[in-house]
């Protein structure tokens, strides 16, 4: 793919990434955010990390399915980072709209509750992600370490599942989608792992 | 009321009758109304629900319920009753003056609203009824039409939705058996044509679309509670000081306020602690959640 097709794509990616919160701030503004405006702009937040978190998982996977598709690599960044970006509105509405800012009454609620936990764990594992986000971190790191620091962007998306499957009222199947997306994605890590296994073995037979 | 049969003639032959389907309601004032509350809007009401044989979403029940009719409805009161009995909805709607009771309503999610709805006291019904000395417990049963109601394959509940009461809880005065709200007949979404509207406890106590009233002398088991028994009591009364085991219930969003405006703190039976607290005295509340 050429430049100026990558950064035409680049600009569309930002303005589909920015888009639900354009949304909010515009429904906001016209006093359009619902029965239950607190509830809107925690869904809405909460969807959007969720979202772009599985898209930006799901990069190396396609990427892998054929080598025309190697560009989509340079917007893996891009998409990790406005996950975070949401995680971190997702975050600021309960300390904000739940819990009032009140330090005490939200550690009480943290140690109680399994599914603010499982929250917390998702966003608390982007933290260094989105830290070490730079071509100067993975150079510092250096390119094996920061793919093993990276993986950690799967067990975010686990723990954030984990954590809408623990606030939707039992029996209540919505989260099912979004589960099996991330399952196909891990899946199809595992499969490609072991194939890269065995071809190694493989070529080691062949050598000696 | 001296049967069901004549109610049903004189029904027949009343014109007012063959206005069954026109949507508004004859109501009165009640003392039993909260006051000093702005009454949450009709479309919020009316678009904002929780009714899962619709779908679990707030805007399905709004967008799927209009296929359910609601005309001819036919309630089948029996269990322990001195004789069975069914009632049609025009019978209920004309056998005591309409109330108009304004109620907070409290959902165990922490959203809540100020519904004015229309009906009257449920123990009206229930004298008429006859229950047995055995009858402890009310049970209430919802209407389950899988050709109308998408939500009953969607969602793992044991239908038909079933509710219940204590008897002294269902011959409060404050419980409603409830056909209005703001003067007109209930939209189906928020439970046509007859539902029941329990004030002091979790929304989904108050069981909506009823076509069976059922008396027993064990509890019965109720949709939720069979569901999630450490989540859902059978009580379920509006207790600040009782979590949910997933969230708090210290405090409650207003549906229909602005954003930073919506919260508020929850009060112990939703305010009603005055008229119901003695029906639970000597009852440990964290035990009978």
């Amino acid at each position: 793919m050429n430049k100026r097709a990558i950064v035409a794509l680049k600009f569309a990616v930002w303005l589909v990434c920015l888009a639900p919160l354009a949304l909010l701030v515009y429904h906001g503004f016209t006093n359009d955010l619902g029965p239950d405006p607190t509830a809107t702009v925690t869904h809405a937040t909460g969807f959007a990390t969720l979202r772009l978190l599985v898209i930006s998982l799901a990069v190396t996977p396609l990427r892998r399915l054929s080598p025309r598709l190697a560009w989509l690599v340079r917007f893996r960044r891009l998409l990790g980072l406005f996950a975070f970006f949401y995680g971190c509105l997702h975050l600021l509405t309960y300390l904000w709209l739940y819990s009032g800012f009140n330090v005490a009454a939200m550690i009480d609620d943290i140690g109680k509750r399994r599914y603010i936990m499982a929250g917390m764990t998702a966003w608390l594992l982007l933290v260094p992600l989105a830290a070490t986000s730079t071509k100067w971190s993975i150079r510092k790191l250096g390119g094996k370490r920061w793919q093993a620091l990276h993986r950690l962007a799967y067990v975010s998306g686990i723990s954030g599942v984990v954590h809408y499957w623990w606030i939707v009222k039992s029996g209540v199947r919505t989260p099912i989608t979004i589960t099996l997306v991330l399952a196909v994605l891990l899946l199809a890590r595992v499969v490609w792992s072991v194939r890269q296994r065995v071809s190694r073995q493989a070529g080691v037979v062949t050598a000696s | 009321m001296t049967g069901a049969a004549a109610l049903g003639v004189a029904g027949l032959l009343d014109p007012r009758q063959s206005m069954a389907d026109a949507t508004k309601l004859q109501t009165v004032k009640s003392p039993l109304s909260t006051t000093g509350l702005t009454p949450t809007s009709y479309k919020d009401i009316t678009s904002y629900n929780n009714f899962y044989e619709f779908g679990v979403e707030k805007d399905n029940p709004a967008q799927n319920a209009g296929k359910m009719r609601t005309r001819p409805w036919k309630v089948t009161i029996d269990g322990l009753v001195k004789q069975k009995k069914t009632v049609s909805i025009e019978e209920l709607l004309s056998f005591k003056p309409i109330e108009e009771r304004v109620y907070r309503h409290r959902c165990v999610e922490a959203w809540s609203m100020v519904i004015p709805w229309a009906g009257y006291s449920l123990s009206e019904l229930i004298n008429w009824a006859e229950p047995l000395p055995k009858a402890k417990y009310v049970q209430f049963l919802t209407l389950e039409d899988a050709s109308v109601m998408p939500g009953l394959r969607e969602i793992n509940l044991n239908w038909p939705y079933s509710e219940g009461l204590r008897m002294d809880e269902a011959m409060h005065p404050l419980t409603l058996l409830t056909f209005g709200l703001y003067g007109e007949v209930l939209p189906n979404q928020d439970g046509a044509p007859v539902r029941i509207v329990i004030p002091w406890k979790y929304g989904f106590k108050s069981a909506k679309s009823i076509v069976k009233i059922h008396f027993t002398a064990d509890q019965p088991s109720t949709a939720w509670n069979d569901m999630a028994p450490r989540e859902y009591g059978f009580y379920s009364n509006v207790n600040p000081n009782v979590d949910h085991p997933r969230w708090s219930q210290k405090s409650e969003r207003r549906i229909g306020a602005p954003i930073f405006s919506q919260r508020q703190p929850t009060l112990m039976f939703n305010g009603y602690g005055d008229q119901v607290a003695s029906l639970y005295n000597g009852m440990d509340l964290k035990k009978y959640f």
